[in-house]
Order: C-alpha cells, then sequence, then structure tokens
C-alpha cells in the first residue's frame, strides 16, 4: 500500500493524474476516483485517447466515479435524503469529512464472497487543494487522508493517488500544511513544476520524482531523479534535462 | 460539457444533448471512439445552434466573447460549459466593456442572457451596449425586417442567374441576419433599442433581491450569492438549458455576465480585510457555478477585482477554480500612460490560464506580452512591440523601464510554466 503525492507548482500537472487513472484501469484494479475539478466526460475523452474506456470501467464495476460537479449542483439546491459525501457544501461549519470517507469505504470495499475480480483498490483524488477552497480546514483533509490511507493502504493493500497544488509564493498557508503534511506520509512524490525559465514551447516543464520511506526516516537517502518533458496529444514525452530534441 | 462528436458520443447532465457543427461529417479527423450508452434517441439528432461553432482542436462547442481578437487567443472562442474570469483593471474601464462586448455578441446571436450586477441594474447595461457593425447586406436586410416583419419574400426578379431564383431561401434565424462568428462593435454608438428588446434577457440587481430571505440553509456563502446561484440554476431549470425540457426545438446557449464578483456590493469582504470571516464564500460560489456550467448549455463571464483583494491566497484559489482567467492593466493614472514606450496602446492583456480541455494539451499562442489598444470600432489585442529607439535621452530611462514589464512578464509567462520573475541578461 503506498501513498503518492501528485504536486504541480506553476503549471499543470493534471497529465499525471489521467496517467495514473489509465495505467490503474489497464493493470485490473479497482479504482475509486474522486474528481472534484473536471467533469466525467473530460476524463473519459482524454482516457480514450490513452487508451482506457472509463464508461466501460463504470458500468461493469471497475471504477467508481464521484464526480465533484454534478453532485455539487444536486447537494447545493436539493436536499438530500441520505449523507452525501459532499455534503460540507450546505454547512456553514463542516467538521470533517466523514461522509467521503464513508463513500469511498464503501466504494472499495473487496466483495464478500472472497472471490477478488480485481487486483487492489486504488483511490485517486483530484484534487485536493480544491477541498481547501470549499471549505475544509487543512487539517480535516489531512484527517480524510490519514483514515483513507489506514483502511485502503494498510488494511487492503491499495494505493492512494492525490493530487495537490503547490501555491508557490503566494502564501497560502493551509496549502502549505497540507502540502507538507502529504509530502511527509508519502511514498512518492511525483513534482511537476514549470521551468526556472519561463515559458517553452517545446519544454513544458520539469518533473521532479522522490522516492521516499516514510517508516524509516534515517535509514537511507531517498532517491530523486528529474525530467523534462513536453506533453503530446496522446502521451507525454521525457528527456534529460537538456536534452530536449527541440534543442539539441 | 458539450462536444462534437463524429459519432455521437454524447455528453451532458442527462446524456440527451449532442450538439454539432452543420458540417459535421466532413471535418477533417474523424474520431472513431467508442459509442458511449447510446441509449439516449437525440444523439441522432444533430443541432446547430446559431453563434457557435466546434474547435478546431477538441471538438468542443465555442462561443465568441464578443471581441475577434481575444477569440483568437483563447483558441478560437470560449467553451461552452466553461467560466471566463476577467481581472478587472485599476478603474473598471476596459473590463466593463469587455463584458458589454459579451452581452452585445449574445444579443447578435440570439441567445439567453443573464445579467447580474450588484452596482448597476441590468437594464440600464443594456442600454449601453455597443453597437455592431454589420456588413451592408446585413444591415439592408435588418431595416427592411424592422420596418415591415416580412420573413423571406423578396419581390426581385433575378434576371440572369434567373434558375437561382428556384431554390428555397434561407430561413433568418433573427432580425440581424449576420451570421459571423465573431462580431466588431462600434463603442461610440449604442445598441439599436429593437434589437435588446428582441432579445431574451434576465436580470439579476441585487439590491432588489436582497430583502427576501434564502430557502436554503445557512452555509458559509452569503446572502447575495446564495440568492444568484438560486436564480441562475432556476433560469436554467426553467429555460431548459440543462437538457430537463427535451420538447424544445430550439437550443439556445445563455450567456450569463456577472460583473464585480466579489466587491464589497455582494456583501463579501474579502476585498476589505486580509482575514475576513468568511473566506470561503467567493470559491465555494464560484464552484458550485461551474457545476451548474457544466451540466448547461452555457458560458459565464465574470469579471472581478482581484486588485482589491487583500489575500493573495484567494487570488490563487480563485484563478484555480475558474478555466479561463484573462487579466487587464490599463495605463490611465499610471505613470506608464505617458511613457513613450506605451503610447500605441492603451493596456496590457495577460492571459493567465487557458483550461485544457478533453485533451492533455491545450491551445497556447507563443506570444505572452501583449498589449490591447481601443479605438471607436475596434479592439485589438497585439503583441507589445516597443517604438523605435530614435533619440538619446529616452534610451537611458527605456532600460529602467524595460525591467519592469520583464518581471511583469515574468508572472504572466508563469501561469503556463514559469519560475523565477526577474532574470537579467
Amino acid at each position: 500500500g503506498k501513498l503518492t503525492l501528485l504536486c504541480d507548482a506553476n503549471t499543470d500537472g493534471s497529465f499525471l493524474v489521467h496517467h495514473f487513472l489509465s495505467f490503474y484501469l489497464k493493470a485490473n484494479c479497482k479504482v475509486c476516483f474522486v474528481a472534484l475539478i473536471q467533469s466525467f466526460s473530460h476524463y473519459n475523452i482524454v482516457g480514450q485517447k490513452l487508451g482506457v474506456s472509463l464508461t466501460a470501467a463504470r458500468e461493469c464495476g471497475q471504477l467508481v466515479f464521484l464526480e465533484g460537479l454534478k453532485s455539487s449542483v444536486d447537494v447545493f439546491f436539493r436536499t438530500q435524503a441520505e449523507p452525501h459525501p459532499l455534503q460540507f457544501l450546505r454547512s456553514a461549519n463542516a467538521e470533517n469529512l466523514q461522509p467521503l470517507y464513508e463513500f469511498v469505504r464503501e466504494a472499495l470495499k473487496p466483495a464478500d464472497d472472497g472471490e477478488a475480480a480485481w487486483r487492489c483498490p486504488v483511490l485517486l483524488v483530484d484534487d485536493l487543494s480544491v477541498l481547501l477552497s470549499l471549505g475544509m480546514g487543512a487539517v480535516a483533509v489531512l484527517d480524510f487522508i490519514h483514515y483513507c490511507r489506514a483502511t485502503v493502504c494498510w488494511e487492503w493493500k491499495g494505493n492512494i493517488v492525490a493530487l495537490v497544488h503547490d501555491s508557490g509564493d503566494t502564501e497560502d498557508e493551509e496549502n502549505n500544511i497540507l502540502l507538507n503534511g502529504l509530502s511527509h506520509q508519502s511514498h512518492l512524490i511525483l513534482q511537476a513544476e514549470g521551468l526556472a525559465t519561463g515559458f517553452c514551447r517545446d519544454v513544458h516543464g520539469q518533473l521532479r520524482i522522490l522516492w521516499r520511506t516514510p517508516s524509516q526516516p534515517t535509514a537511507q537517502r531517498d532517491r530523486s531523479l528529474t525530467y523534462q518533458y513536453k506533453i503530446q496529444d496522446k502521451s507525454v514525452s521525457f528527456f534529460a534535462k537538456g536534452m530536449s530534441p527541440a534543442v539539441l | 460539457m458539450a462536444a462534437v462528436a463524429t459519432c455521437g458520443t454524447g455528453v451532458g447532465k442527462t446524456g440527451s444533448m449532442v450538439m454539432a457543427g452543420s458540417k459535421n461529417n466532413v471535418t477533417g479527423f474523424q474520431r472513431r471512439g467508442p459509442r458511449a450508452s447510446g441509449s439516449d434517441s437525440s444523439y441522432s439528432r444533430l443541432v446547430s445552434i446559431a453563434g457557435t461553432r466546434p474547435s478546431v482542436r477538441n471538438g468542443q462547442l465555442l462561443v465568441s466573447t464578443g471581441l475577434p481578437a481575444l477569440d483568437q487567443l483563447l483558441g478560437g472562442g470560449l467553451a461552452v460549459g466553461t467560466v471566463l474570469l476577467i481581472e478587472e483593471d485599476k478603474y473598471n474601464i476596459y473590463s466593463s466593456l469587455l463584458f458589454k462586448y459579451f452581452l452585445a455578441e449574445g444579443i447578435v446571436n440570439g441567445h439567453t442572457l443573464l445579467v447580474a450586477s450588484a452596482k448597476e441594474d441590468p437594464a440600464d447595461i443594456l442600454q449601453e451596449l455597443p453597437a455592431p457593425l454589420l456588413d451592408d447586406n446585413g444591415k439592408k436586410d435588418f431595416d427592411e425586417d424592422v420596418c415591415n416583419h416580412k420573413t423571406s419574400e423578396s419581390n426581385i426578379k433575378m434576371k440572369i442567374a434567373w434558375r437561382y431564383q428556384l431554390l428555397p431561401k434561407m430561413e433568418q434565424a433573427g432580425p440581424v441576419s449576420s451570421s459571423r462568428f465573431g462580431h466588431y462593435y462600434d463603442v461610440s454608438k449604442k445598441m439599436p433599442q429593437e434589437l435588446i428588446e428582441a432579445s431574451k434577457v434576465h436580470g439579476f440587481f441585487f439590491p432588489e433581491k436582497s430583502s427576501s430571505t434564502p430557502n436554503i440553509e445557512p452555509c458559509s456563502l452569503t446572502h447575495g450569492y446564495i440568492k444568484l446561484l438560486q436564480f441562475i440554476q432556476n433560469i436554467i431549470y426553467e429555460e431548459g438549458f440543462d437538457g430537463s425540457n427535451p420538447q424544445k426545438k430550439q437550443k439556445n446557449i445563455l450567456r450569463i455576465g456577472i460583473q464585480n464578483l466579489g466587491s464589497p456590493l455582494w456583501g463579501d469582504d474579502i476585498c476589505c480585510t486580509e482575514n475576513c470571516d468568511n473566506s470561503h464564500s467567493l470559491t465555494k460560489f464560484l464552484y458550485v457555478l461551474r457545476g451548474l456550467l457544466r451540466t448547461s448549455l452555457s458560458a459565464c463571464v465574470i469579471t472581478m477585482p482581484t486588485h482589491l483583494i487583500q489575500n493573495k491566497a484567494i487570488i490563487a484559489r480563485v484563478t484555480n477554480l475558474s478555466d479561463t482567467v484573462v487579466g487587464l492593466e490599463s495605463f490611465i493614472g499610471s505613470e506608464r500612460e505617458t511613457n513613450p514606450l506605451y503610447k500605441d496602446y492603451h493596456g496590457l492583456i495577460h492571459i493567465r490560464q487557458i483550461p485544457r480541455l478533453n485533451n492533455l494539451i491545450y491551445d497556447v499562442s507563443d506570444v505572452k506580452d501583449l498589449a490591447f489598444k481601443l479605438k471607436r470600432k475596434l479592439f485589438t489585442i497585439e503583441r507589445l512591440h516597443l517604438p523605435p529607439d530614435l533619440s538619446d535621452t529616452v534610451s537611458r530611462s527605456s532600460k529602467q523601464d524595460l525591467a519592469e514589464p520583464s518581471k511583469l512578464l515574468g508572472p504572466g509567462c508563469g501561469a503556463m510554466a514559469g519560475g523565477k520573475k526577474h532574470l537579467d541578461f
């Protein structure tokens, strides 16, 4: 069970989310996708370019999709009979993200009859910074991830992938708390950032990969690698720093 | 989200909307995706809506922002279902002009408008819209229609190409026959009254509506935002923009314009203090608004006085929650007005964010330093180029000034993929 943190600073890291989504779906894992930023059709169309069909996955039960934008309209304008995962939108002081956690738990619960139709369960969240904008405190979001990690990673040996925006130099303290807290807990950090020299057509940014072992903080040194990337229509091409084909 | 499909992949809240340009089957690239849940019957109906066109890159349905120069920078237009956030310039001169262009484009295309403002009555805003510049044929037809209310009959017999007389006449979409995508407007003239009255406009003037209590339990949204959201949701639902009323024959786009969102006139105090009580009010509003837009055929333009917002973190959050963000910076009142470098232009325009919709990549223009210039009939946006350096005295002061814009340009291009602010060469 691993927690992978995707973080983007000054650029858009959503290509990583699309990659992980298609990766886990192709690997036959049961995926619960909490998509708070874009609509289902957006992920579906990009997923088709990457080779997976989200509608087919959703229909056969491999993918449980929580579409934040559509559900928020339902939650906000109509009173719900039963607790909704996005219930905090209606309340003035939402304490915690418990309904959302219950939803994830329900979605990724292994089947009772013992047969494993899918491999390990995966929780994918896009993205956690939006929860801060919607009124939750950083501590509440960290608690949510902690609960999910205890259940998904430890109990069911699954993985969690979450995207957080790095606010960079704007002093968003809540976001920094969230980011630092998650960085300490995660096993793998993928950080997409813009180039230090500004905008370039051929190199869209730089990806830093950091492997960590949070359980043994003083054991070995964390490994890290840096690549530069260019996003294309159906894939992303990576190359070593300075080795972009446009430059050579 | 609306998407053009060559084989009928449908999207939308109830899944019953498919829209496409008229020449759908002959587009260059054929997307052969699988049919997604072909249970809805309206997939086979390809409807074309006035004033929209599909994007060449990803098939997204686009509407014009009213400014063809801006359309080009945004990749063809504003995508239906998205929010365009305009960060106001200091005295709210050019941003309100862009707002008016957007509304005027809606009237010219026959779209339904929803105008929300806390400062001026929407009826007054409509009176001040600029007049469209129609080509001569359009104007003549328009005059004829207004005078005679004739629809199609023309008594002129064709003498040379008489075979063409037998062809059926195309029907007019509305009082204005011009069907181009973006229109140009004459700022010195006002929109003709007949056009305004022919269009359908819903106005939301906050001081009028603030008396009644909202029938929603108090959440952390301010009163004004709750009322506005309910109003928008009401209109979308009643008029069937979200596909909930499938009997409607003619699909139309709802253009929502919200002026000065976040200003104290809406009851929000983020522009007043740094640590405000309900700092999540605006971001929650934007989130629910985006949810409403994604599930309906509408496009929204919001102007926001971000230069007044004290807490920079909120600006970053607001930017992340909007789809397209454009910042305006006018030279009025600043020392740049008299600067000979900028004498040709009225201000700078920064494209801070462009969404990636249904795609991994997006249209981004190469040019990052853009300036705008308002002439009577034309609002141009072009690459900022410095006038030739002809005298000796100008060069010394201009070097200092060049350092300033490069600091500006840093974050400007940093929206896409940026880094440090100021680099010395």
